[in-house]
């Protein structure tokens, strides 16, 4: 009994960050049973890191509210994000996911934080890298991987793979490099013609961070104060190329120039989310656009063609795994303020487990679209209409 | 005059050369096997060691060794002068541009247009590894489109053809198969298509002709006229859609020209499915040229 209440009491004097959930995991065994979900803290402040300003007076807190119940509801979709991510891995080196095939492990805080500052009648547009973004943004993980692997199940019907996927007021899933940007700002060009009080995040990579078409969006959305969040996932490497060597500038949160830009820790899922909310207000005012850039790292190569070590180090990999992992750093918050178990977290990742293995499943059981499916979904609402075949004899139907 | 510049933009699958050189073939002897990816990653080789004036620049080039391995080998051999990264941007053929003076202006809209479609346009379709060193006349830009899924495919080249100056003229296509019955007239991969079609038809006594265009602009009209002249029928075979595809204007050309009075039978296209690329795999196969299409086709226009 001694024993227990000196481990129990160093784990909430929070004594080693980084030994708490080991320590915690010690005293688990003997603690729970005896605990019920009223012990447990119903919330916590946290000290949040400063973000960087550019043209900005202020800018978002410093600390963040976190609730027990938000912070197992980031916890099991960041966990359900990676085990996803590392599912289709697996997957791919089985050639059951062929194609193209762009992993986002170690970036779940910044799908999961946006998504905790914005609402689901906002939009949000993103790149190739969009798997969390599917899933954030109302997909399902059985569409999602269904999509994957081209079955009838997949959330675009097994016709768009890795690099098309959409859900309500989410348009994808986009190959060309940077270009989902301008078509961000359309989506905010409607949402300000409608007057809808919603408005449009558009994120692009450090890569794409160069490309010219986003700094004629820029020019536009600031001209007309369309209510768009640019966001610039900066993991360091544009395929196998680093920023130093990519950009002349890698301060990414000031390329807007005259557009407000913050410099945000992409690995804090609070972070991240303080500072949608911040940059979401600052839309809603009216103000115009805002620029985020979220520093974060992927653990996977670029692509599944990409080991992913040949321009960057095993250690450099392995130490931010370590550091700054966004489920662990979440994990450890909770745990070392009481507001969760290690038990229940543990129940989560099990759960998560099951669901991802469940989906698997079905993405490699459902079968494939069905031939007469061929040439539909080209347009919506329209009436049915003949498509040319690989022959002029081949007379196909083309149904919306 | 002017810079040589070899130019690669893995993203969109586009390889600009120019060059300024004439060059000569020589003999010949025993095969070798060689796939696309190596045929290219060695013409290249050749022409950056040939001329201290060639450099290559494009989106992971360098380090990389090519965002498909094309370029292995040739940062280590000629370093950060001859081979450089570019970060990523779509349009850097005004980087290009910049460089070669005189050829620029006509070339860098078409390139424009290159560079945002990428599945309607090609200028040269290498993809067969014969096909791998180029061209020279006087300072003229050329796109080279390469059909990413070839890289892998082995050809057997001889050695007349492994020599560092051997070269393919620009604007030339090639009868691949010799034949009396019809014409099949195509580029890139449906070349191979074309081939295994014409393999399964000579059993059933019908002999084709393919030709393989190889350069899409300038059009080798001359060999496709001659090629129709000699068979009577015509099919043209490529993976793009049929509207205003490579095949709609061969035809049109045809239509045009002297061999139109040879014609027994309308021309006819076999293309893509007139659709968006679909992802699964069931549906992609059946949205590009089969062979069973082509084999269908030929058999209809000869009214078997």
């Amino acid at each position: 009994m001694q024993k227990m209440l000196t481990i129990i009491s160093n784990v909430l004097r929070g004594s080693a960050r980084r030994n708490g959930a080991q320590v915690v995991s010690e005293a688990a065994s003997l603690v729970v049973a005896s605990r019920s979900y009223a012990d447990f803290t119903p919330e916590a402040t946290f000290d949040i890191k400063k973000v960087d300003l550019h043209r900005l007076e202020e800018g978002p807190p410093l600390t963040a509210t976190l609730t027990r119940e938000e912070g197992l509801k980031y916890y099991r979709t960041m966990q359900t994000i990676r085990r996803m991510e590392l599912k289709a891995d697996q997957l791919y080196k089985q050639k059951i996911i062929r194609g193209f095939c762009h992993l986002s492990d170690g970036q779940e805080a910044c799908a999961v934080g946006i998504e905790g500052g914005i609402t689901l009648s906002d939009h949000l547009i993103t790149a190739y890298r969009a798997h969390g973004y599917t899933l954030t943004r109302g997909g399902t993980v059985r569409e999602i991987m269904a999509e994957l692997t081209g079955r009838r199940g997949g959330i675009a019907k097994g016709k768009g793979g890795s690099m098309h996927m959409y859900t309500k007021n989410f348009y994808g899933g986009n190959g060309i490099v940077g270009a989902q940007v301008p078509l961000g700002a359309g989506v905010a060009l409607a949402c300000k013609y409608l007057g809808n009080d919603q408005l449009c995040v558009s994120l692009y990579g450090d890569g794409a961070a160069n490309q010219g078409q986003i700094f004629e969006t820029y020019n536009m959305s600031s001209l007309w104060k369309l209510p768009i969040i640019f966001i610039c996932e900066n993991n360091q490497y544009a395929m196998g190329t680093s920023v130093e060597r990519s950009a002349a500038s890698t301060e990414y949160y000031k390329r807007g120039d005259y557009i407000p830009g913050i410099r945000v820790d992409g690995m804090d899922v609070l972070c991240v989310r303080e500072a949608t909310k911040f940059a979401a207000d600052h839309c809603r005012s009216g103000k115009g656009p805002i620029l985020m850039e979220l520093q974060t790292y992927r653990y996977h190569g670029h692509s599944m063609s990409d080991p992913g070590v040949s321009y960057r180090t095993r250690e450099e990999i392995q130490e931010v795994r370590s550091k700054s992992d966004p489920i662990s750093m979440l994990k450890d918050r909770m745990l070392i303020n009481n507001m969760a178990s290690i038990e229940e977290l543990k129940e989560i990742d099990i759960a998560v487990r099951k669901e991802i293995e469940d989906a698997a499943q079905f993405a490699t059981t459902d079968p494939e679209p069905p031939l007469d499916d061929l040439c539909s979904h080209i347009f919506a609402n329209d009436q049915p209409f003949e498509v040319r075949g690989a022959t002029p004899w081949t007379k196909l139907t083309s149904t919306s | 005059m002017g810079f040589m510049v070899i130019c690669s933009l893995y993203i969109n699958k586009i390889s600009i050369l120019l060059s300024s050189h004439f060059c000569i073939l020589t003999s010949r002897m025993s095969l070798f096997q060689v796939n696309v990816r190596d045929a290219l990653n060695h013409a290249m080789d050749e022409e950056l060691e040939r001329d201290e004036r060639v450099f290559l620049l494009g989106e992971e080039v360098a380090q990389y060794d090519g965002a498909y391995k094309v370029s292995r080998g040739l940062w280590k051999k000629y370093g950060d002068k001859r081979i450089i990264d570019t970060p990523i941007t779509e349009v850097k053929t005004n980087t290009l541009a910049g460089v070669q003076s005189q050829h620029n202006i006509s070339l860098s809209q078409y390139f424009e247009l290159a560079c945002r479609h990428l599945s309607s346009c090609a200028v040269t379709m290498v993809t067969r590894a014969n096909q791998k060193p180029f061209f020279c006349i006087s300072p003229q830009t050329v796109v080279f489109l390469e059909n990413e899924l070839m890289y892998g495919v082995p050809f057997e080249l001889s050695e007349e053809v492994m020599h560092k100056d051997f070269v393919v003229p620009i604007g030339k296509a090639k009868v691949e198969r010799q034949g009396t019955h019809i014409s099949l007239v195509s580029h890139s991969r449906c070349v191979g298509f074309c081939l295994d079609a014409a393999a399964v038809l000579a059993k059933e006594g019908v002999e084709c002709e393919v030709v393989n265009l190889r350069t899409i602009r300038p059009l080798d009209v001359e060999t496709i006229e001659a090629s129709v002249i000699k068979t009577g029928h015509l099919v043209t075979v490529e993976g793009g859609w049929p509207q205003y595809g490579v095949g709609a204007e061969i035809c049109a050309r045809i239509m045009e020209g002297p061999a139109f009075n040879y014609l027994d039978a309308p021309a006819v296209r076999v293309t893509g499915v007139d659709i968006p690329m679909p992802y699964a795999k069931i549906l992609e196969d059946h949205s590009v040229p089969q062979i069973k299409d082509i084999i269908f086709s030929v058999k209809k226009v000869l009214n078997m």
